[in-house]
């Protein structure tokens, strides 16, 4: 059949040019993953959709899907590479879930439960980040920040602001703000900015509005992160 | 380059230098003036009509990472040293958007060499899938160090032989920090893209290294040089360090020798580049190589925990006010 690969030895349609990770989105398999959202540029950094095609690591999510493709997705090698993946996000920041409002809709958290991260496994790093509330609807949480640079890609592609980016290398890597004082307050920054919707984790927080749903009703205390792919869409997370 | 630039249609060239050669610019601007003036650079090359190509020199910042090709050319465009996502590839895609062509300045001589003397020339030197001569940079314990030309195929022990290293060398480390260690029992094997294939970095560990420090040294450097775009790089090449430390301290255990292990197997098969892909591979190597010198480090065979379990107990003993023998651990944590 024209157009087609499978997933763990399942058919899966494509159109010529999707990606692995949109062509499975599409067909509802789901593959995880934290720096994608299908309406930004693709990034690759976060490393959660990586998968087998014929036998060789690649990101879903920035590999183009191809007729007669051999993907391994939900395999007990790659989901124990992914659980290492987030508990290197989780030692890398300060996660404290219970104290976070991201609670119950934190696509780290979720992947934590979905990969049965039992314990942080590697040593914690601890280290030291502020916060900026600096701006007056929203804030800025760098201790839970995964630098996945959707906040970047939305606010430079869609809002066309380029309020983000990530400055430094290794581990020094972080998210600065494009301001006089790199405070989000004196920035060009606004609530309805795209980049103020996207953050997968608890890092950007919109003010004034915590709690308005109750956690245990919150999306991924409803269902696992892995039953989004069958509606095709994330779930809304606020 | 020049040739480089006539066979594929190209205009204009870099010669990417990175900051730690910041002596070398002055010289090699002057040279790359002197061919301008004497018209093997700029417009109608040595009179052929169309031939047109020029150089400028780009000086990088250096990171480890701008050996990469698609690296460079972001930092070529002034942005951080970060790899692309490939594909598309250098040749479609490159500079700008544009197609470009990475190479090595030492392939780019090559060139110049099968030009003049032809391919057949150059293919009777070398073995047989590996045509041509290599530069090795020799460093470290050795009396002659320096940059040697081979043909490929060159043994290990040639070119050891050749630059007075002693005798009794540990090992060296072929292609750099993401090369691979090479131990005495080794040294007949080969410089050959069939054998050990390098870039040609080749340092030499004499009899009184400890390969542990080796390693050690390694750690740190990835864990710096990391760019920081993806996960498994960037926190692993720091887990990696920090495991290393903690083995330094005295306080490692067969558990952390087994997480390095298992840490250079997940950064290989996760990362976004070459760099992330074998930044396990020098500890990796030692351990497997040296392993007494890990072992003479660890504390204990099973587990043994980052902190002084004793030490952590001071607080609660100040708060309590006791200093009786039950309020301290029988052994030292």
């Amino acid at each position: 059949m024209d157009n087609e690969f499978t997933i763990d030895e399942q058919p899966v349609p494509f159109v010529p040019g999707q990606t692995i990770l949109e062509a499975a989105k599409a067909a509802g398999y789901y593959i995880p993953h934290l720096c994608f959202q299908p309406d930004f540029k693709r990034h690759g950094g976060c490393k959660l959709c990586t998968v087998l095609v014929n036998g060789r690591t690649q990101t879903a999510c920035t590999h183009k899907a191809a007729v007669g493709q051999e993907v391994d997705v939900n395999t007990p090698e790659l989901n124990a590479m992914r659980r290492s993946l987030v508990q290197m996000l989780f030692i890398e920041g300060n996660h404290f879930c219970p104290a976070c409002e991201k609670s119950g809709a934190c696509q780290l958290q979720a992947l934590g439960y979905e990969y049965e991260m039992m314990s942080p496994h590697f040593v914690e790093l601890y280290p030291h980040r502020e916060v900026d509330a600096t701006h007056p609807d929203v804030m800025i949480d760098f201790n839970r920040c995964i630098l996945c640079e959707l906040c970047v890609r939305a606010s430079r592609d869609v809002d066309h602001k380029e309020i983000f980016a990530v400055a430094g290398r290794g581990l020094d890597a972080k998210l600065i703000i494009n301001s006089p004082t790199g405070k989000l307050g004196d920035s060009a920054f606004a609530v309805a900015d795209r980049a103020a919707q996207v953050c997968p984790v608890g890092a950007i927080v919109i003010k004034r509005v915590g709690f308005a749903t109750a956690i245990g009703d919150r999306p991924y205390d409803r269902e696992p992160i892995s039953a989004e792919a069958e509606s095709c869409e994330l779930p809304e997370v606020r | 380059m020049a040739i480089a630039g006539y066979v594929v249609g190209a205009t204009k060239g870099f010669i990417y230098l990175r900051g730690e050669y910041k002596h070398l610019q002055e010289p090699l601007q002057r040279d790359i003036d002197t061919m301008r003036a004497s018209g093997r650079l700029g417009t109608s090359i040595r009179g052929a009509p169309g031939f047109d190509f020029d150089v400028e020199i780009h000086m990088g910042a250096g990171g480890y990472v701008c050996g990469e090709g698609t690296a460079q050319v972001e930092s070529l465009e002034g942005k951080p040293g970060r790899p692309r996502v490939r594909p598309p590839s250098m040749v479609s895609v490159g500079y700008l958007g544009k197609p470009t062509v990475v190479d090595n300045v030492e392939t780019l001589a090559h060139c110049t060499e099968i030009a003049v003397d032809g391919g057949a020339s150059f293919a009777k030197r070398g073995t047989k899938t590996s045509t041509g001569t290599k530069l090795v940079s020799v460093s470290g314990d050795c009396e002659r160090p320096g940059v040697y030309e081979y043909q490929f195929g060159v043994t290990i022990g040639r070119i050891l032989q050749d630059c007075g290293a002693p005798a009794a060398v540990t090992a060296v480390q072929i292609g750099g920090a993401s090369g691979v260690l090479v131990t005495p029992d080794e040294f007949s094997r080969r410089i050959a893209f069939e054998d050990i294939s390098t870039a040609g970095a080749f340092m030499i560990f004499g009899p009184d290294r400890d390969i542990f420090e080796v390693a050690r040294n390694f750690a740190h450097f990835f864990a710096h040089e990391s760019c920081g775009f993806c996960t498994p790089c960037r926190v692993g090449t720091a887990i990696q360090r920090n495991i290393m430390e903690k083995i330094a301290e005295g306080r490692g255990s067969n558990y952390e020798v087994n997480d390095l292990k298992r840490l250079a197997e997940f950064m290989k098969r996760t990362s976004h580049c070459g760099l992330g892909e074998t930044a396990g591979n020098a500890v990796r190597d030692a351990l497997n190589k040296f392993r007494p010198a890990f072992e003479r480090r660890l504390r204990a065979r099973d587990f043994a925990p980052a902190i002084s379990l004793e030490a952590a107990l001071e607080p609660a003993r100040r708060i309590t006010a006791r200093d009786d023998a039950d309020a301290h651990l029988d052994v030292e944590g």
